[in-house]
């Protein structure tokens, strides 16, 4: 078979199959940019509310925690996750869905060791290394502020 | 007012979930482990001085992403260490975030325990 190099391409791109990653991300990118823009919508309504821009951010924060956890308790988180992959997966709502969703899971096996205990496996690594790196973060910024004050 | 950086919300935080997405589709690395890996970035993005930018430009399309959940940690500590030095490094992460997790915690607990959890 003789083909030049792009008519070859354009073959084997008409026989392969559709890539799923292609599709996966735009998912991702649709759902996860419309729960941004539902949590900047929550950020211009607080910032009109005369809230600092701190308390803003932070009640936008605790707004999608809040949606999260309400829409995994409605059973309905998961179905949009199906679609929306790491769309859902990445915004803090998907933090608050991977607490609740395990948690209603193992409430069967008790309030404390079932519920509470299994609430953090997926937050509790996210904690964990957070604060390990943004805390080494701040120990090489306290050293280097050391340094200058002391040259 | 209510409706202003809507679009570059939505592109910014598209773009942080479309490149989580390739690392879920091509690696073998568990959701997880991503969501981790993205908090930890978030820290290291702040403290190299590259994610202000992003937030100036995205707003919550850069906070609510839990890259945003890393930053919001190096804030802290930045702000932390500049109140009260040495001892800001443990206090200032968490002050900064603490609504955050207790939202979390509260929302999550009664959520799970009102709910009732769908037969699969």
């Amino acid at each position: 078979m003789n083909m030049s190099k792009q008519a070859y391409q354009a073959y084997v791109k008409e026989i392969s199959p559709p890539s799923p990653l292609g599709k996966n991300m735009l998912c991702a990118f649709l759902v996860g940019g419309a729960i941004c823009t539902v949590g900047q919508f929550f950020s211009n309504w607080y910032t009109s509310m005369d809230m600092g821009k701190d308390a803003a951010s932070t009640a936008t924060s605790v707004t999608m925690i809040f949606l999260g956890a309400l829409l995994t308790a409605l059973n309905l988180y998961d179905n949009i996750a199906k679609f929306g992959g790491a769309g859902t997966i990445i915004p803090i709502s998907g933090f608050a869905n991977s607490i609740v969703s395990p948690a209603m899971e193992f409430k069967s096996e008790g309030l404390i060791l079932g519920l509470a205990a299994k609430m953090f496996v997926v937050a509790g690594p996210v904690l964990v290394y957070g604060i390990l790196t943004s805390s080494a973060y701040g120990l090489v910024l306290f050293l280097i502020g050391w340094l200058e004050g002391v040259s | 007012m209510l409706f202003q950086n809507l679009l570059p919300a939505f592109v910014t935080g598209g773009l942080i979930c479309a490149a989580a997405q390739i690392l879920i589709d091509k690696t073998n690395l568990t959701p997880a482990r991503i969501v981790v890996l993205f908090v930890s970035l978030g820290v290291v993005l702040t403290g190299l001085g590259l994610y202000d930018a992003v937030v100036d430009f995205g707003g919550a399309g850069a906070t609510v992403p839990i890259v945003g959940f890393g930053y919001a940690l190096a804030k802290g500590v930045e702000k932390g260490i500049a109140q009260y030095g040495l001892a800001g490094i443990l206090s200032g992460g968490i002050t900064a975030s603490s609504a955050g997790i207790a939202a979390a915690v509260i929302f999550g607990w009664l959520a799970a325990v009102l709910s009732k959890s769908s037969a699969k």
